[in-house]
C-alpha cells in the first residue's frame, strides 16, 4: 500500500454511471483520512449517485473506488465493514425498537455483544434516545428516526461515514445534535463525507468542500480556496457556490 | 366543466383519479401495454364464461314458481356474494381512513369536507358494485343465455347487494372507530373484513361437515333440515332470490331498500368521515412500547441477526395478521373434518390434501412478498458487510419456517389419521410454498411493508403465476393422494408455470 492510499479514506478514479443520461461522468475524488468533506452541487449533479456507488448500493459503469486502500468493487464486504451509510430518508424498521434495531446492526456487523451494547447505550444516551429505547419506531418523528439511523451507523464504529442530506427536515435541536455527533467523530479520527443543500452547514463544518456539477468535480478545496477559484473575495459560500456552478453551466 | 366545489365537480375529480388509478394498475404504469391488456381481458372474459357455463348452465332452467330448496340455494349464493363485497368494502373504507393520500389537501382547503366525503363514499360503493358486477357477469350471462332473459334482473340484485354491502361497511367501520378508537380500528377492521369475507362459506362448510361429513356447502343448503327451518315460501326473506329469478316487484323493492340505505349512509356518515380521517392521522404520534424486551444484546452472527429480524417483523406485521387469519380461517373446516375422522377409517381425508397445499402456497406467497420485497431498510442491509445471498437466504428461511410452523399441527393430525395422505400433503405444502417464494423472489421489487395490499398490482404476471402454481400443486397433490396417474401431467403443468414465470421475470 503506498503512502497516498494509506492517507486517503476515499479514492475515486474515473467513476462513471449513466442512466438515461450520464449522471456521473469520469469523476475523480480524494477524501483524506480524518477529514470532514462536504459535497455540494445543484439538484441532479450526481452527488447521491456517487455516494450510492461508494456505499455499494449502485454498480458503476466504469472507474474505481478505494476505501482506506480496500478496492470496494472487488471486495465490497471488506469495504462495507469499515463504512456506514445514512440517507436523507432514515430507513429503519417501524416494528423494531431502537434497542432491537441497534442489536440487529451489531449482529450484521458481527460486533461483540457486550461492546456493542455499551456503545449502543452511550449513543442512545448521547442522542436522547434512552427513554424511547424500548418503544417501536413506528410513532417516531423524522428527527427521532434520523437519530436512530445515526446511532445505527455509529454502533459498529465505522472509519468512514457517508451521509446524504442528513439534516433535511430536522428541527434546529435535532440538527445540532447530529452535527455535534459528526464533529466528535471527526475529532476522534473518523472521516465524514456529507452532501448537503444547507451551505451554511458545509461552510461551518467541512474541512474541505467539493462542488459537483454535471457528474464532474468542478471545484474542490477549503472555503478560502473555493473563493479564490470563483474570484469572489470575502463572499459567502452561497455566492461562491452559485458563481462556480454558473461558470460550469456557461462552459457546458 | 361543472362549477368548482360542487358535488358534480368532486365526482368528476374522483372519477378521473379512479380511472387513472385503474388504468395504471392494469398496465403497471406502461401505457403501451394497453392493447395487450385489452386482449388479455377479452381472453379472461371468454375463459370465465366457459367456467361459468360448466358450473351454472345446468341450473338455468328453473320453474317460474320455485320451491324453497331453490330459493335457499339462490339466497345462499346472494349472502356469499354480500359477505365478499362487504369484506372488500371494509378494506376500501379502512384504506380511505388510514391512507393519507390527498386528505391533508382536502381537509386544509376551504371546501365543505362533507361534500367531498359524500362523493368518496359513493365512489367506494360504485367500485364495490363494479367489481361485483364484473365477477357475476359471466354467470348471469350464461344463465340468461340458457334459461331466458329474466335472469338479467340478477344484475340489479348484484348492484343492490353491492350498495348494501358498501353502506354497511361504512357504518361498521365508523362504529369500530367510535367504540375502540382509531389506533385499534386499523387492525380490527382488517380482521373483521377477513372474518366477514370467510365466515359464511366456512360456516356452511362446518355445518355440512357436522351434519353430513362433507365439506361441500351445497349439500347442507339442500338438506331437509335447512329447508324445514327456513321461512315460508311467501316470506319477504326471499325477495332477493325472487328478484334474481326475474320477479320485477321484488327487484324494485330490493333496489329501493339498497338506494335508501346507501343514501342514508352518505348523509349520516359523510360528516363523520372527515373526523375519523383526522383521528386516524393523529395516531402516528404515539408508539407501542415493547412489553417484553431483552435486557442485554445477544451475541448474533450476521446470519442469525438477519433471521431474528425477519421473524420479529413477520410476527409484528399488522397486515399479515389479517392475511394469515384468512388462511387459518379457511383451514378450520378441514381441521374439524380431521377431528371428526379421528378413530375411524375414512377416505374423505384425501379432500384435505389439496386444501392444505393451496392454503400453504397462498400463505407463502404473501409472506414471501413481505419478507423479500417489503424491506423497509434496503440501504441498511445492502451496506452491511455480508453477501447479498445471505440476506435472501434469511428471508426464505423465515417464510418457509413460518409456513412449517402453521401447517405442522395439521400435518401431525393428518399423519395420525392417514399417514399416506400426510406424506403427500407435506410434500405438496413444501413444493407449493417454495414455488410461491421463488416466484416472489424472481419478481421482487423494492417496496415498503405497509404497501402489502398493493402487491398484486406490482406485477400481474407474478400474481397469476403464484395463484396458478398453487392451484396446480394443489391439484397434483389431490390427484396423487387419490393414486391417480394424471397427477404426473399436472406436475408437468406446474413446472411449466414455474419455468414460464422464470423466463419472463425481470433480468437482474
Amino acid at each position: 500500500m503506498n503512502q497516498h492510499v494509506a492517507l486517503s479514506a476515499l479514492d475515486i478514479r474515473g467513476l462513471c454511471k449513466t442512466f438515461d443520461r450520464p449522471a456521473v461522468d469520469g469523476l475523480d475524488l480524494l477524501v483524506r483520512s480524518g477529514e470532514f468533506y462536504s459535497l455540494l452541487g445543484p439538484n441532479g449533479a450526481g452527488k447521491t449517485t456517487t455516494l450510492r456507488m461508494v456505499a455499494g448500493l449502485l454498480a458503476p459503469d466504469a472507474g474505481s473506488i478505494s476505501i482506506f486502500g480496500i478496492d470496494a468493487l472487488n471486495d465490497p464486504v471488506a469495504a462495507k465493514r469499515i463504512m456506514a451509510w445514512i440517507s436523507d430518508e432514515p430507513m429503519i424498521y417501524d416494528k423494531l425498537t431502537p434497542y432491537e434495531y441497534l442489536e440487529f446492526i451489531a449482529g450484521l456487523w458481527e460486533i461483540e455483544a457486550k461492546e456493542a451494547q455499551k456503545r449502543a447505550e452511550e449513543l442512545m444516551n448521547w442522542l436522547g434516545l434512552t427513554p424511547y429505547a424500548h418503544q417501536r419506531c413506528e410513532g417516531f418523528s423524522k428527527g427521532m428516526r434520523q437519530k436512530v439511523a445515526l446511532a445505527g451507523a455509529l454502533v459498529h464504529d465505522p472509519r468512514l461515514i457517508i451521509l446524504d442530506e442528513p439534516l433535511t427536515g430536522l428541527d434546529a435541536g435535532s440538527a445540532r445534535q447530529v452535527k455535534n455527533v459528526l464533529r466528535e467523530r471527526v475529532a476522534a479520527g473518523g472521516t465524514v463525507i456529507m452532501t448537503t443543500h444547507i451551505l451554511e452547514v458545509a461552510e461551518r463544518m467541512a474541512d474541505r468542500i467539493g462542488v459537483i456539477a454535471g457528474g464532474r468535480l468542478i471545484a474542490e478545496g477549503t472555503l478560502a480556496e473555493l473563493r479564490l477559484k470563483a474570484g469572489k473575495g470575502d463572499s459567502s459560500l452561497e455566492d461562491t457556490f452559485l458563481a462556480l456552478v454558473a461558470e460550469q453551466a456557461q462552459a457546458a | 366543466m361543472s362549477h368548482p366545489t360542487t358535488l358534480t365537480w368532486f365526482a368528476q375529480h374522483e372519477f378521473r383519479l379512479a380511472w387513472r388509478d385503474w388504468l395504471s394498475m392494469l398496465t403497471a404504469g406502461k401505457p403501451g401495454r394497453l392493447r395487450v391488456i385489452a386482449l388479455a381481458i377479452l381472453a379472461l372474459a371468454a375463459f370465465m364464461h366457459f367456467v361459468a357455463f360448466s358450473i351454472v348452465a345446468k341450473f338455468a332452467e328453473i320453474d317460474p314458481e320455485p320451491d324453497r330448496g331453490t330459493l335457499v340455494v339462490i339466497t345462499g349464493c346472494a349472502v356469499l356474494a354480500w359477505s365478499l363485497m362487504m369484506s372488500q368494502a371494509m378494506e376500501s373504507v379502512t384504506r380511505a381512513f388510514y391512507g393519507r393520500s390527498d386528505l391533508d389537501l382536502i381537509l386544509s382547503s376551504p371546501v365543505v369536507a362533507r361534500r367531498v366525503f359524500a362523493v368518496r363514499i359513493a365512489t367506494m360503493a360504485t367500485s364495490t358494485v363494479l367489481m361485483a358486477v364484473l365477477i357475476a357477469a359471466p354467470f348471469i350471462n350464461i344463465l340468461a343465455y340458457r334459461g331466458g332473459s329474466q335472469w338479467l334482473s340478477a344484475y340489479g340484485v348484484v348492484v343492490a347487494i353491492g350498495a348494501i354491502a358498501a353502506a354497511m361497511a361504512v357504518a361498521l367501520t365508523s362504529a369500530l372507530f367510535r367504540v375502540i378508537g382509531p389506533r385499534r380500528t386499523r387492525l380490527a377492521a382488517q380482521v373483521v373484513a377477513a372474518i366477514v369475507g370467510a365466515i359464511f362459506v366456512i360456516g356452511l362448510q362446518v355445518a355440512a361437515i357436522l351434519s353430513y361429513g362433507s365439506m361441500i356447502p351445497l349439500t347442507f343448503l339442500q338438506s331437509e333440515t335447512v329447508i324445514s327451518l327456513v321461512p315460508s315460501i311467501n316470506s319477504l326473506f326471499w325477495w332477493p332470490a325472487r328478484a334474481i329469478l326475474g320477479d320485477h316487484a321484488a327487484l324494485f323493492w330490493v333496489c329501493a331498500i339498497a338506494a335508501v340505505l346507501i343514501a342514508a349512509t352518505v348523509v349520516i356518515f359523510s360528516a363523520r368521515f372527515g373526523e375519523h380521517a383526522l383521528a386516524a392521522a393523529g395516531i402516528g404520534q404515539g408508539s407501542t412500547r415493547q412489553r417484553r424486551w431483552v435486557k442485554s444484546f445477544r451475541q448474533l452472527s450476521s446470519k442469525s441477526a438477519l433471521r431474528h429480524k425477519e421473524w420479529a417483523l413477520l410476527r409484528r406485521d399488522p397486515w399479515l395478521a389479517s392475511q394469515t387469519l384468512m388462511q387459518i380461517l379457511y383451514l378450520l373446516p378441514p381441521a374439524l373434518m380431521l377431528w371428526k375422522a379421528f378413530g375411524r377409517n375414512t377416505d374423505d381425508l384425501v379432500l384435505l390434501v389439496p386444501v392444505f397445499v393451496m392454503a400453504a402456497g397462498q400463505l407463502a406467497g404473501g409472506l414471501a412478498w413481505l419478507a423479500i420485497s417489503g424491506e423497509d431498510a434496503p440501504d441498511l442491509v445492502s451496506t452491511a458487510p455480508i453477501p447479498a445471498r445471505w440476506i435472501i437466504r434469511a428471508k426464505i428461511e423465515a417464510v418457509t419456517g413460518s409456513v412449517a410452523l402453521i401447517f405442522s399441527p395439521f400435518l401431525l393430525a393428518l399423519a395420525i389419521a392417514s399417514p399416506r395422505d400426510a406424506v403427500v400433503a407435506a410434500i405438496g405444502i413444501t413444493i407449493a410454498s417454495v414455488s410461491a417464494t421463488f416466484i416472489q423472489l424472481w419478481f421482487r421489487t423494492q417496496a415498503q411493508r405497509k404497501h402489502f395490499r398493493r402487491r398484486q398490482t406490482s406485477s400481474r404476471v407474478a400474481t397469476f403465476a403464484e395463484a396458478f402454481s398453487s392451484i396446480a400443486w394443489a391439484a397434483a397433490a389431490g390427484l396423487a393422494a387419490n393414486g391417480k396417474w394424471q397427477a404426473g401431467i399436472v406436475v408437468v403443468i406446474a413446472l411449466g408455470i414455474l419455468v414460464g414465470a422464470r423466463a419472463v421475470s425481470p433480468k437482474r
